[in-house]
C-alpha cells in the first residue's frame, strides 16, 4: 500500500533481505538456552505445589540433602526478607515480596503448580527423583478459580494484606480485589437517552496460555567472587536482572545476565520465575545450575492470560451515529495483584469515536498462576465483547458492520475514555482496506458458512532502548542492541541503521548484547523494539555519519559542514568517497568510529487493525472451520514487510486458537486438567487457511521512518471476528471463549438465538 | 522417570518368560509410542521394558481369503501401504491413518493400541466392528479372546501376568461388506477422540437391505463399547437414512459418557449419534462398491 514515490524513497526500508540470523536458525547452531553446556554444569528441578490453595506449614529437606546424587536444596527460607519492599523495575513499581513469594512460595501456596523448594543435582533424572525426598506439610485450604466466584464477599481470601483501592482511596477489609479502576467520559445517562437502540450483553473468556514453543530455561552461576552470571531465555535482559538481583537483594552490578536465543515470549517472559532459584542453588553447591521447565511446568506455573467477565452496553442513534458505551469487566489476575485489567478498560472502547462513556475495572485474585502479559494484554478479552456488541448494533440499525465501523472509528482527536486523544491513526484506512479487499468483495457461498469482521487496537508503547555501533575498516558496522530479537528484530533494526546511513542491510552485523555490553534496553515487549530501538539505531547512524564527516574533512582539509552526504556517499567538490571508502582511512585520520544513542521515546505509536473470516460450522458436530482470513492492519511503516506480514499471521493464528479451542480446564480443587499440548488445543497448522495480509502504512509521526509496532495488535481482533462470523453461519451469538465445539453445541442446540 | 531395565527378546516365548519374572513390574514395547510417554511423565512405571518388535511372528501379517492376519507389533504405516489390505479392510486403515501422525504411525503399531487400552483408542471400535480373535501367548499356553472383550477399564485389559498379545485375526471380507471408522476431534490433527464410531455391514446383492452389522463406539465409556442391540437390530432393514437414524439414536442412548477436558456428557452423547450415522454411511457405501472418505 505504500505509494511509488514513498517506495523510491528507500533504499532498504520495504525490502526484505535474509534476516541476519537466519543461517543459525535454521542450521540449528543458535544458542538458545537449553544448548548451554558449561562445565560442571548441575541440574536443578522444582517442588511444585500439588493444591490450589494451602498453607505450607512446614518443609523438610533433610532427606534430600542426604541423597549422593544431590548438591543443593533451596526453599523460602533462602531467599532474603523482602517484606515491604518495593522495587522500580522499569515498567513501574513492583511488589517484591509478591514477586518473591511466586518464584518460592512463603507461608501459602496459591495454585496447583506453584513453587515450593528446589534442588540441584547431578542429572536431570536425579533431581526429579530426589524431589520425592522433599517432605512438605499443608493445610488445604478452599480454592477459587473462576474471577465472579473470587470477587464474592465470602470467597477463600488469597492475601490478608491486600486492600481494594479505588480512586485513591484504600478499603478497611482485605479482599481478593486489589484494584478498582474507573474512566469517564460526557455523561453516560444523557449518553444513553439520545441512543434509539441499545444493547448490552454479558461475555466470559478462558484463561489461555502464551504457548511459546521454547520453556522457560535459565542457567546460573553465582561464582566465588560474588558475581552472579544468569544464561536466560528472557524477553528483556535488564529486566530479568534488576528482578533477579533485586530478589536476591544484591546490587545489580553483582548481575550479569545473557540473553539467549528465545523460543518464543509473547509476554509470558518478562517475569522471573527460574533466574533467582537457579542463583540461589548455585551459591550453595559453587556450579553452575541449569533449569529446564517441562510444559506442564510452563502451563501451571508461569503467566497465562486473564480468565474474564464483562458487561459491554452501547448505545447508538438510529441513523448509525454511537452515542454511549458502558463497561464492567472483571479479569483475574491470578495468585498476585497487578493482572492486564488496566490496559483491558483503556482498551474496550478505543477503535471509536464515543461521546459518553464510562468503564469499571477490577484486578481481581484467584488460586491461579500469575497472569503475565499475552500479546496485547488484555486487549482481545475486552474487543471480543465490545465488537461482538457492535456487530449486534449494526444488524439492529440494518447498518452494514463495516460500514458502522466506519461510520463510528476512532481518528485523530478521537479522546480514549481513559484520556489520551490520538495524533493521525490508521483505523480508518483499514477499514477502508478491508472494503476494498478481494475477501470483502467476493461472495460466500454455501449453506452453515458466514463471514464476520472486528477491528482491535493495542498502544504500542516507546520505553528505554540503547545501540551501539562500530565501523570496521572493510565499510560493515557491527551493531550492538539491548533488545532481545523475537520476532526478526535485529534485522529490522539494522535495516533502519542501514538506511540512515546508506548502506546495505547486509554490510550490517547486528547483536544482542549481554547486560555488561550494551546500554539499558527495555524489555522486547509492547511492539516496541522495531519501533524504539529502531529509533535509537537511527540516531547512531547519525552519529556516525556526523563523524565520518568529520574525518572526510580531516582528509579533504575542510570544514565537517562543508562535507555532503549523497546517497550514502561523502563528497566535497569533486572528492566523493563511498561509506567503504572512507571506513577503510579511519586508521589515519584519528582511529576508529564508535556510534552509539540510547532513547526513551514517550507515548503511544497506536496499532489499529481489522480482521475478516469466513467460517463453516459444521451444524452436526459445531466444529468450526477457518475457510479465509485476511489480516489488515497499519504498521505506519513495514521495515520488512516479511515480518509485519509474520506478526499479522501468527497474531491471527494465536486469535484464533483463543477463539476455537484453547482454554485451562480447572477441576473443583483447582487443578488444570490439560496441562499438555495436547490437550490445551492450539491450532496446528491443518486447522488455519493460509492468512492473508494487507498492510496499510499510515506513518507515525512520531517516528523518522513511521514506524508504529505491529506485534501486539493482530491478536485482538480474531475472536470478536471469529463470534460474528459464527453468527452469520448459525444465527446463534456466542459469548464465551473459547466457541469450542461442546459449548457452540450446546448453545446451537438450545436455539439461543439474539 | 526412574531407571528400568531393557530386553530384547526374539522369540514369544522368551518375551512371555521376561514379562512373567517381573509381573507388572514389566511392560512390552512394540512402537513405544504410548510407552515412553508414559514411562517419561511418570505416568506408568517400570524396572524391565521388554522390546519386542525383532519377534518375526509379532511383525508380519498374511492376507490370504481366510481373513487377515495381523502380527501385534505391525506399524500403522505398512496396513495403510498395502493395496490389499486397503481395499479389504478400509475401516481399518481408517484407523491406521489417524494414530498419530505419520511419525508416529510409522512406529506405533495397532496390536500397542489394543494393549494399550485406552477408552478413546481408535482402532478398538474398527477392531470390534470387523469382529477380530485377539491371540494370546502366555506362561500357561496360548489362547484366543474376542476383541469386544478384551479391554476391562480404561488402561487396563484381560492380558494376564506373562501374558503378550501376539496376533489379531480378522474374517475373511465377506461380499457386499464394508467398514468405516470415524473419529471427533476438535482440531484437524494432534489429538484424541472426543468420540470414535466403527461400523461394518454387510448388505444383501443388491446393495439394498443390511445383512449384518457391527457397531463399536469409542470415548463414551470406561471400555469402548460394542453395541451388541444396535448391531442386531439393523439385520434385515433397508440401508436408508431412515435405518441409519435409528441406529444412531440407540446409540445416543447407550453411551455412557463422562464429562471431561475433551467434552460434555451430553455433547458426547449427541456425537455418539452423529459419528454412528456417519459412518454406517460409509460402511455402507463402501460395501457398495462406492468411495467414501471419513471425514467429519
Amino acid at each position: 500500500m505504500t505509494p511509488k514515490s514513498e517506495r523510491k524513497k528507500y533504499k532498504v526500508i520495504g525490502t526484505r533481505p535474509i534476516r541476519h540470523d537466519g543461517a543459525d536458525k535454521v542450521t540449528g547452531r543458535a544458542v538458545y538456552g537449553a544448548d548451554l553446556r558449561l562445565a560442571g554444569i548441575v541440574h536443578g528441578k522444582i517442588l511444585r505445589s500439588p493444591h490450589a490453595h494451602a498453607k505450607v506449614k512446614s518443609i523438610d529437606t533433610s532427606a534430600a540433602e542426604k541423597h549422593p546424587g544431590v548438591l543443593a536444596v533451596v526453599t523460602r527460607a533462602d531467599m532474603p526478607n523482602l517484606k515491604n519492599k518495593i522495587a522500580d523495575l522499569g515498567e513501574g513499581s513492583v511488589n517484591l515480596a509478591h514477586l518473591g513469594a511466586n518464584v518460592l512460595a512463603h507461608d501459602k501456596v496459591l495454585y496447583k503448580g506453584h513453587a515450593v523448594a528446589a534442588l540441584a543435582a547431578v542429572n536431570p533424572h536425579v533431581a526429579e527423583e530426589a524431589l520425592k525426598l522433599i517432605k512438605v506439610d499443608y493445610e488445604v485450604l478452599p480454592s477459587v478459580t473462576w474471577v465472579m466466584d473470587a470477587m464474592q464477599d465470602d470467597a477463600p481470601l488469597l492475601h490478608n494484606d491486600v486492600f481494594t483501592k479505588s480512586m485513591g482511596k484504600r478499603a478497611s477489609k482485605p479482599s481478593n480485589v486489589p484494584t478498582h479502576i474507573h474512566f469517564e467520559k460526557g455523561n453516560i445517562e444523557e449518553g444513553f437517552q439520545a441512543a434509539d437502540v441499545i444493547v448490552e450483553r454479558e461475555f466470559k473468556t478462558a484463561s489461555v496460555h502464551q504457548g511459546y514453543i521454547e520453556p522457560h530455561v535459565s542457567t546460573a552461576l553465582w561464582n566465588q567472587d560474588g558475581h552472579v552470571t544468569v544464561w536466560t531465555s528472557t524477553q528483556g535482559a535488564f529486566t530479568a536482572r534488576a528482578q533477579t538481583a533485586e530478589l536476591l537483594q544484591i546490587p545489580v552490578s553483582q548481575v550479569t545476565v545473557v540473553p539467549c536465543e528465545i523460543g518464543g515470549g509473547f509476554g509470558g517472559k518478562i517475569a522471573v520465575y527460574l533466574e533467582p532459584v537457579a542463583a540461589l542453588l548455585s551459591r550453595k553447591c559453587g556450579r553452575p545450575v541449569k533449569m529446564v521447565m517441562t510444559r506442564e511446568d510452563v502451563f501451571e506455573g508461569t503467566g497465562p492470560t486473564p480468565g474474564s467477565f464483562m458487561r459491554v452496553k452501547l448505545g447508538a442513534t438510529k441513523d448509525g451515529k454511537l452515542v454511549a458505551g458502558e463497561a464492567w469487566l472483571a479479569y483475574d489476575a491470578g495468585a498476585f495483584p497487578g493482572g492486564v485489567i488496566g490496559p483491558g478498560a483503556m482498551c474496550v472502547f478505543s477503535c471509536y469515536e464515543l461521546p459518553h462513556a464510562k468503564v469499571d475495572g477490577y484486578d481481581v485474585l484467584d488460586n491461579k498462576p500469575k497472569t503475565q502479559a499475552y500479546r496485547a494484554p488484555g486487549a482481545t478479552q475486552a474487543a471480543f465483547a465490545c465488537e461482538t456488541v457492535i456487530d449486534e448494533l449494526a444488524e439492529k440499525l440494518k447498518i452494514d458492520p463495516l460500514e458502522f465501523r466506519l461510520k463510528n472509528a476512532a481518528k485523530e482527536g478521537t479522546r480514549r475514555v481513559d484520556g489520551p486523544v490520538y495524533p493521525r491513526v490508521g483505523l480508518v484506512e483499514t477499514l477502508e482496506a478491508a472494503k476494498n479487499s478481494p475477501h470483502w468483495k467476493s461472495k460466500l457461498e454455501g449453506k452453515h458458512r458466514g463471514r464476520g469482521i472486528a477491528s482491535g487496537y493495542w498502544f504500542n508503547i516507546g520505553l528505554k532502548s540503547s545501540v551501539a555501533a562500530n565501523v570496521n575498516n572493510d565499510g560493515t558496522v557491527s551493531l550492538i542492541e539491548g533488545s532481545t530479537d523475537i520476532g526478526g528484530t535485529r534485522t529490522s533494526i539494522a535495516m533502519q541503521f542501514a538506511e540512515t546511513l546508506g548502506i546495505t542491510a547486509e554490510a550490517v552485523h547486528p547483536r544482542v548484547g549481554d547486560t555488561d555490553s550494551v546500554g539499558y534496553t527495555d524489555v522486547t515487549g509492547g511492539s516496541r523494539t522495531t519501533f524504539a530501538t529502531g529509533l535509537a539505531a537511527h540516531e547512531v547512524a547519525l552519529d556516525i555519519q556526523r563523524q565520518m564527516r568529520e574525518r572526510a574533512a580531516i582528509l579533504w582539509e575542510c570544514e565537517a559542514s562543508q562535507v555532503q552526504v549523497e546517497d550514502g556517499a561523502y563528497c566535497h567538490k569533486d572528492k566523493k568517497l563511498t561509506f567503504a571508502e572512507l571506513a577503510g582511512q579511519l586508521g589515519h585520520t584519528g582511529g576508529p568510529v564508535v556510534g552509539r544513542a540510547t532513547v526513551s521515546p514517550e507515548g503511544a505509536s497506536n496499532g489499529f487493525g481489522t480482521h475478516l473470516v469466513d467460517v463453516e460450522v459444521d451444524p452436526d458436530t459445531a466444529k468450526v472451520t477457518i475457510l479465509r482470513y485476511t489480516a489488515i492492519q497499519d504498521a505506519g511503516r513495514a521495515i520488512h514487510p516479511s515480518y509485519v506480514e509474520g506478526q499479522m499471521q501468527g497474531g491471527a493464528v494465536q486469535g484464533i486458537g483463543w477463539a476455537l479451542n484453547e482454554e485451562y480446564v480447572y477441576s473443583d480443587q483447582g487443578r488444570m486438567e490439560n496441562a499438555s499440548y495436547l490437550d490445551y488445543r492450539m491450532p496446528t497448522a491443518l486447522d488455519v487457511p493460509a492468512i492473508e495480509t494487507i498492510i496499510v502504512e499510515v506513518p507515525n509521526p512520531a517516528h523518522p521512518y513511521g514506524v508504529r509496532g505491529v506485534g501486539e495488535t493482530p491478536i485482538v481482533a480474531p475472536p470478536a471476528a471469529i463470534a460474528n462470523a459464527i453468527y452469520a453461519a448459525t444465527g446463534v451469538r456466542m459469548t464465551e471463549l473459547p466457541m469450542s465445539p461442546p459449548r457452540l453445541w450446546a448453545a446451537m442446540s438450545t436455539g439461543k438465538k439474539s | 522417570m526412574n531407571d528400568f531395565e531393557f530386553q530384547t527378546a526374539t522369540t514369544v516365548d522368551e518375551a512371555v518368560s521376561l514379562l512373567a519374572a517381573k509381573g507388572d513390574r514389566a511392560r512390552v514395547l512394540t512402537g513405544g509410542t504410548d510407552l515412553i510417554v508414559q514411562l517419561r511423565e511418570n505416568l506408568r512405571e517400570a524396572d524391565l521394558v521388554v522390546d519386542v518388535k525383532k519377534i518375526p511372528e509379532l511383525i508380519q501379517y498374511s492376507l490370504t481369503e481366510k481373513g487377515l492376519r495381523l502380527g501385534a507389533g505391525v506399524p500403522c504405516y505398512r496396513i495403510y501401504g498395502d493395496e490389499a489390505i486397503r481395499k479389504a479392510y478400509p475401516g481399518l486403515v481408517d484407523s491406521a491413518r489417524i494414530i498419530g501422525g505419520w511419525q508416529i504411525q510409522s512406529r506405533a503399531s495397532i496390536g500397542g493400541n489394543l494393549c494399550n487400552s485406552s477408552p478413546a483408542a481408535d482402532s478398538i471400535p474398527t477392531l470390534i466392528a470387523y469382529n477380530v480373535i485377539c491371540h494370546i501367548a502366555g506362561p500357561e499356553g496360548r489362547r484366543t479372546v474376542p476383541v469386544a472383550e478384551f479391554c476391562t477399564a480404561p488402561g487396563r485389559n484381560v492380558l494376564k501376568r506373562g501374558e503378550l498379545l501376539t496376533e489379531l485375526e480378522f474374517p475373511a471380507a465377506a461380499r457386499h461388506s464394508g467398514g468405516a471408522y470415524l473419529r471427533f476431534i476438535p482440531r484437524n490433527e494432534m489429538d484424541i477422540a472426543v468420540v470414535g464410531a466403527g461400523a461394518w455391514v454387510q448388505l444383501d446383492a443388491k446393495g439394498e437391505t443390511i445383512e449384518r452389522a457391527r457397531l463399536a463406539l469409542a470415548a463414551v465409556a470406561p471400555t469402548p463399547l460394542f453395541l451388541a442391540d444396535a448391531s442386531a437390530a439393523l439385520a434385515g432393514k433397508p440401508a436408508t437414512e431412515a435405518t441409519f437414524k435409528e441406529a444412531a439414536a440407540a446409540a445416543s442412548a447407550i453411551a455412557r459418557p463422562i464429562n471431561d477436558k475433551r467434552g460434555t456428557l451430553e455433547y458426547r452423547k449427541h456425537l455418539a449419534g452423529v459419528l454412528i450415522e456417519r459412518s454406517l454411511v460409509g460402511a455402507v457405501r463402501r460395501a457398495r462398491g462406492e468411495k467414501w472418505d471419513p471425514h467429519v
